[in-house]
């Protein structure tokens, strides 16, 4: 066999692309047009291919739980977490987050976990969606 | 008079890089040329010196374990084991037996995503886009299932120090052995396009050609070292976590034909026995796995107020996919955070090889005898000589300096 390429090569017509084509099949012409028709309902999104367990995503924080003891900005990679010194809680900047799940880890009463989101892109780093408080 | 006319065949100087479409880090080259042959090479480095070591002075040992999985994005497991191996040798910390067992498995997975991903590139240097997106598939795989053991598909985080952050649950063995059957299903068919193929033979044999003399000489490491018939591996030579327990020889090309060339096609043969190894390593860590504990200190203020009162220090080697990791970390019992850290990446050593390699190579040869190493540039650079020397030739000794010094003062003095 000179060339062992050719068969899978040829083979590949046939089959269907490995790739989830998401959010839509097809790059739409307006993308501010087709999200503003999802959430009309007159699209439809091609879902992303599922998240496994425990995925370490946009992280999720218990206000109530929290003592504000301040053990997660000691052990955290990436300076994310500031400390809010009238209120005793903490404001998590998820631009800087690393996603370590470290602070989950170190949380003596488990106030922290970490949810499955992963569309966190964002034009302002210090939009609403990327602060958790 | 005559017709005859002198010619002189004079060489000529192709510099290539830092910035290169051909290039995927920043790395400079200066070829001598004479044809379409290289008479000569030189490597410079220094354009990706991203003061990591500096950075992780000022942080405690739990926040340099990310640090250095960003030290690069391939051996994000490798590098931080590393250096957890030498915070643990430098602490007198016990990591526990299935931790050891759960690191070989995260450890081969990395090293299956890392061949596979060079392989890609390899045959997409030659121009064999195909092969590309095949391997890259079988890789996509590799990913899923770092994803669904550690979370993260790329900085894994899964390491600590004293052991390890996530257990491998029965539940998640059948997904496992599924995504290890694939590879191995689909193993034949790698090793049939990347070893028959007459593309791959004929770009590859005889080609950037490193001989065992030249490689020990050099002090390559990893599969460019076992590629010319050295039997070095840190993972037989000292073993660590798990691998002393477990069955394992130093893959060199001569196990699958017979004899050493040193060429690239060797270097193709090691890394493909290597990807067929981990598969076997894999599963035979994950049946010898004791149940027990995970880590040694689960404490994180704990181990953190223990690594502080330690004056020590501690080295850390580790096989990554490209060879043998070197860290070397220095508390001085005082401070939490290291007074030293010193990383060397296996590139580092695999570097000066491409000089023997690449003369009286053509040029085209360039990219895939260059990439036959795996290099990584982000790994490599570790310092950086902060001196003003554009030119070459035009290199400023103290003396010279200490001159020019006096020279202006005198000047402005007038």
């Amino acid at each position: 066999m000179g060339f062992s390429m050719l068969g899978p090569a040829f083979l590949q017509m046939f089959k269907k692309p490995w790739t989830n084509k998401f959010p839509a099949k097809y790059a739409p012409k307006n993308t501010t047009k087709y999200l503003a028709d999802v959430g009309a309902g007159k699209a439809k999104l091609n879902p992303p291919v599922a998240t496994p367990e425990k995925f370490r995503g946009k992280i999720v924080y218990d206000k109530e739980k929290c003592i504000g003891c301040k053990l997660c900005i000691r052990v955290c990679p990436c300076g994310a977490i500031e400390f809010k010194e009238k209120e005793k809680k903490i404001k998590i900047y998820l631009a800087r987050c690393c996603f370590c799940s470290q602070c989950n880890d170190v949380c003596p009463v488990d106030c922290l976990s970490m949810s499955d989101e992963f569309l966190l892109a964002d034009t302002d780093k210090y939009s609403k969606d990327l602060i958790v408080e | 008079m005559t017709d005859e006319k002198t010619t002189t065949k004079a060489t000529y100087q192709i510099p290539i890089g830092p910035i290169h479409p051909a290039l995927k880090e920043p790395v400079m080259f200066e070829f001598e040329i004479s044809g379409e042959q290289i008479v000569d090479v030189d490597v410079q480095l220094g354009h990706i010196h991203r003061a990591i070591e500096w950075t992780g002075m000022r942080r405690n040992a739990i926040q340099i374990i990310y640090l250095a999985e960003r030290i690069c994005g391939i051996c994000s497991f490798v590098h931080p084991m590393s250096f957890c191996r030498a915070v643990e040798s430098a602490c007198d910390i016990d990591v526990p037996e299935r931790a050891h067992y759960l690191r070989v498995v995260h450890a081969e997975l990395e090293r299956i995503c890392s061949h596979l991903l060079w392989a890609g590139v390899a045959a997409h240097e030659i121009g064999f886009d195909t092969v590309l997106f095949l391997t890259w598939e079988m890789r996509e795989k590799a990913l899923d299932l770092t994803e669904y053991l550690t979370g993260n598909r790329v900085t894994k985080a899964i390491l600590t120090i004293g052991g390890v952050r996530r257990d491998v649950t029965a539940d998640q063995l059948p997904k496992i052995k599924e995504t290890l059957q694939y590879f191995k299903n689909n193993f034949e068919k790698l090793r049939h396009i990347f070893l028959d193929d007459k593309t791959f033979k004929m770009r590859s044999q005889g080609v950037g050609i490193l001989t065992k003399e030249d490689a020990l000489k050099l002090c390559t490491v990893g599969p460019t070292a076992r590629a010319s018939g050295i039997k070095k591996d840190t993972r037989v030579d000292q073993p660590y976590a798990a691998y002393g327990d477990l069955d394992m020889t130093y893959m060199t090309p001569d196990l699958l034909t017979g004899e050493v060339n040193g060429d690239v096609y060797d270097r193709i043969i090691a890394r493909l026995l290597e990807v067929k190894q981990s598969i076997e390593l894999i599963e035979t860590a994950l049946d010898q796995a004791p149940a027990g504990e995970l880590v040694s200190e689960p404490k994180i203020p704990k181990l953190l107020a223990h690594i502080k009162k330690t004056a020590g220090e501690g080295v850390g080697r580790d096989e990554a996919p490209r060879g043998e990791v070197f860290h070397y970390v220095k508390f001085d019992g005082e401070h939490e955070n290291p007074y030293t850290w010193k990383v060397r990446a296996s590139t580092y050593n695999n570097i000066l090889a491409w000089i023997p390699m690449l003369k009286g190579e053509q040029i085209a040869d360039i990219p895939i005898v260059a990439a036959s190493t795996d290099p990584c540039m982000s790994c490599t650079n570790r310092v950086i000589v902060i001196e003003k020397n554009n030119n070459k030739n035009y290199m400023l000794t103290k003396e010279q300096l200490h001159k020019l010094s006096v020279q202006k003062t005198r000047r402005l003095m007038r």
